[in-house]
């Protein structure tokens, strides 16, 4: 018997020109800060250090609401819906021309393996600046309502796990609709955003309609705060969204928040097992488990519960961890240490509370932010892992033996943001979707995303719709609505 | 390799837990095993495609799959003369490189088995020989039969059958296992050693996964020591998706009953390339134990000078060109 090495296939970074520091994107230009510090951006993956981004203060966070709230009243609120298309076709196809430049970077800043930055993060990204150029001159036959008009200048804060396509998500529907956007990204992960800046010039944008300022909690504060802000937009923890909403609580702000989510992926006895196997890896191991959506609580039918983590745990030990770089590898680097002791401390707690811990033993690398494949199995609902969201590569199995049960422990969360259904049967795959409190439903695939399909939450993972004619209307008011 | 000392029928009956072998108990056993999602497989079977293989893994990989083809010439027009080319091809791949390995097999007619036979001499290199009314499987069973016994009398080492589709498409699953495991009898030679029985289970023919599923555990219930896509003569022949689930299959009859059955594409596979997206699939579906020529091959005619071009490559670091490999096997005429 022969065992097949693959040889190390990195991705080469030469494609990326990274500045020592970077100042602020306010009114079409990378300026200074006005008493803002700074703080360095790493490579999970190697803990070096990528370069040195700008804290901004309060008085950042002011002028860039400045130069949108002028970018609004003088240009872009103005601006024919056909134009705006065109400024957002064009910043589609840089970034299309642009795409291993953006897809390294991201994998250096984040984490995430190349394959994943270059397959699913980039290409989703310029989709949605196609998908919303297409919207932009047809708001009014979007039906959501009478005059569509936008809200002003919107204020953004996405978190580190999907930075450009997150970043994608909040700007192109904002843009189309005629908005103004301040858009902070996550401490962690910048790079990408102030990259996007550059797209910006590049596509002539008029200065101020796209504002970023990096910077940690007090500059999303600052954001939250700011009294110039019509509408905010925020992905991020359910535990930041709660601050949010309180800090907006009375004020005419309006606002999206995509939250957490403790999704359930649902495995019944007559799934096509191979391909559900399949589903449970790219619904809880895709992108290091840093998915607000991930399938972290798989519930499989209690009849072929041994059957489906054999095959889960066979199917595991090929999983290849390390260099994010490398064009074979499938599982990157945690994000950040804070992360992986978050990750660490829930699955301590998993294995004190009795549940069975599994992982695949790989090898992991000397330096930077790693967590191994991890299954538990023999999880209950009193669990804190089958509770709590791990925002890492952990699986907890619960079973269920008829399809009411599985409704029941799918439902029994905070959170409702996804899930994903196992059948080969249709009429189950429609009464489930039906039953299931979650934004989206999946049957037979996971974490399958795109622009024209909403995605959104109930309870505890938040509210309002990104991406489809719903995400749309978030970024409008009408004469119907006020 | 000696007669099987298990009657198939009577493993069958204890697998199914049957006191009698009827086509319901195989209808129900084969329609009882999980589905197979179209989408979700060949998204698989594209992502095992994306594997980057280079440098040593991509040197190791060529040198693997050239010892894994059955190079083969399977037409109309095959002479003695065509048949002593491919072997002399076989026997030295590359006059250029003393070190390049031997392909597993020729795979001929079966009225050229000991034209091969005789121009292999005493290289470790088998003979294999379609037979039962190859490629359309459309003979009375006494003459599939004389088909088999002809070739192993001829010498061949293996055998490469051909199911009955007709029958399996129309859910007489009995009699498909009946004939493979009739012609697996046929296979035993005089001095009680046997050859090694390829089915082939055209797989462009039986159309969908769940069928190439079930043609595929069907086979193996009844005693095939490889499953095999394709005749090479029906287009699609040898896909990606479809050897993922004989893998898949072979992975999990392994699981079941502790033996080992191997796997062979068939049909159009012509490049390294393609062969390398084989060969990481079958690490990452069945696992390295069946990444050797014992368990897995390559059905193919012209997938070796490609490999061999490749591997001049690797050795000099520039395209030789076709001129630099010698031609005397492919159908390409």
């Amino acid at each position: 018997m022969a065992k097949f090495e693959y040889a190390p296939a990195p991705e080469s970074r030469a494609v990326v020109d990274l500045a020592p520091s970077y100042g602020l994107f306010i009114n079409g230009e990378f300026t200074e800060s006005q008493g803002g510090s700074a703080f360095k951006t790493v490579n999970p993956a190697t803990e070096e250090v990528l370069s040195e981004v700008t804290d901004a203060s309060a008085a950042d966070v002011d002028r860039a609401v400045a130069a949108a709230r002028r970018a609004y009243n003088g240009v872009w609120g103005r601006m024919s819906g056909a134009d705006r298309g065109k400024y957002l076709f064009r910043i589609a196809r840089i970034l299309q021309e642009r795409a291993r430049e953006f897809a390294v970077l991201e994998t250096l800043d984040n984490g995430k393996p190349i394959k994943e930055s270059r397959d699913v993060d980039v290409p989703l990204a310029a989709a949605h600046f196609f998908y919303h150029a297409g919207w932009a001159d047809k708001l009014e036959y979007a039906g959501l309502g009478t005059n569509p008009r936008a809200h002003g200048v919107v204020g953004q804060v996405i978190p580190w796990n999907f930075p450009l396509l997150m970043l994608a998500w909040k700007i192109a529907p904002a843009l189309a609709t005629g908005n103004t956007v301040v858009l902070k990204p996550a401490e962690t992960t910048p790079l990408t955003a102030l990259l996007f800046a550059d797209v910006v010039q590049q596509a002539d944008l008029p200065p101020g309609v796209v504002n970023i300022v990096t910077g940690a909690g007090g500059t999303g504060q600052a954001i939250v705060d700011h009294p110039d802000i019509d509408k905010l937009a925020f992905t991020g923890s359910t535990g930041v969204g709660k601050m949010i909403a309180r800090s907006i609580a009375g004020t005419r702000k309006k606002a999206t928040l995509e939250l957490g989510g403790k999704a359930a992926n649902i495995i019944f006895e007559d799934a096509a097992i191979d391909q559900a196997v399949e589903g449970i890896v790219n619904g809880i191991f895709f992108n290091q488990g840093h998915v607000c959506c991930a399938g972290s609580r798989l519930l499989v039918q209690e009849n072929i519960a041994e059957d489906v983590e054999r095959r889960l745990k066979r199917r595991l030990q090929t999983l290849r961890v390390g260099d994010p770089l490398d064009k074979n590898t499938d599982v990157g680097a945690i994000n950040s240490k804070a992360q992986l002791s978050r990750i660490t401390e829930l699955t301590d707690a998993g294995e004190a509370e009795g549940a069975e811990r599994w992982d695949n033993g790989c090898e992991l690398p000397a330096k930077g932010f790693w967590f191994r494949p991890t299954v538990f199995t023999g999880v209950s609902q009193g669990h804190r892992i089958a509770q709590e969201e791990i925002f890492g590569p952990v699986l907890s199995v619960l079973t269920f033996r008829t399809p009411q049960e599985a409704v029941a422990k799918a439902n029994n969360t905070p959170y409702g943001l996804s899930a994903g259904v196992w059948t080969e049967k249709g009429s189950r795959i429609l009464w489930m979707a039906d039953q299931l409190r979650a934004g989206v439903v999946w049957a037979n695939t996971f974490n399958k995303f795109d622009p024209t399909s909403p995605f959104g939450g109930y309870k505890e993972s938040g509210y309002g719709r990104e991406g489809g004619r719903h995400g749309l209307s978030a970024y409008v008011t009408t004469e119907s609505n006020g | 390799m000696s007669a099987p000392s298990v009657d198939p029928t009577e493993r069958a009956r204890d697998l199914l837990g049957v006191s009698r072998l009827t086509n319901s108990a195989l209808t129900s056993w084969l329609h009882g095993l999980p589905g197979v999602d179209q989408v979700g497989c060949e998204g698989r079977a594209a992502g095992l495609g994306t594997r980057s293989i280079k440098t040593t893994s991509k040197a190791w990989a060529i040198d693997l799959a050239i010892s894994m083809i059955d190079l083969t010439t399977l037409e109309g027009a095959d002479t003695k003369g065509k048949v002593r080319g491919l072997a002399a091809k076989a026997l030295h791949p590359d006059v250029t490189d003393p070190s390049t390995p031997s392909p597993a097999a020729v795979c001929v007619y079966g009225d050229m088995v000991a034209t091969a036979r005789e121009a292999l001499g005493d290289a470790p290199i088998n003979v294999a020989a379609v037979a039962t009314a190859f490629p359309s499987g459309r003979a009375s069973m006494p003459v599939k039969l004389a088909d088999t016994r002809d070739a192993i009398k001829a010498g061949a080492d293996e055998i490469d059958m051909v199911i009955d589709r007709g029958a399996f498409l129309s859910g007489d699953y009995l009699r498909v296992f009946g004939e493979i495991a009739q012609v697996s009898e046929a296979c035993v030679r005089e001095d009680g050693t046997r050859a090694r029985l390829k089915v082939i289970m055209e797989t462009g023919e039986l159309v969908t996964y769940d069928n190439v599923r079930r043609a595929s555990w069907l086979s193996m219930l009844a005693g095939g020591d490889f499953i095999k896509t394709s005749t090479g003569k029906v287009s699609p022949a040898a896909t990606l998706p479809v050897t993922l689930i004989m893998l898949e299959a072979v992975r999990d009859w392994h699981d079941l009953t502790g033996e080992m059955v191997g796997v062979k594409p068939a049909g159009g596979i012509r490049t390294s390339k393609d062969a390398i997206k084989f060969l990481v699939t079958v690490s990452e579906i069945a696992g390295d134990d069946w990444l050797d020529p014992f368990w897995f091959r390559f059905g193919a005619s012209s997938l070796l000078n490609d490999l061999l071009l490749q591997r001049q490559r690797m050795r000099i670091g520039a395209y030789s060109g076709p001129d630099y490999i010698t031609d005397d096997s492919p159908s390409l005429y």
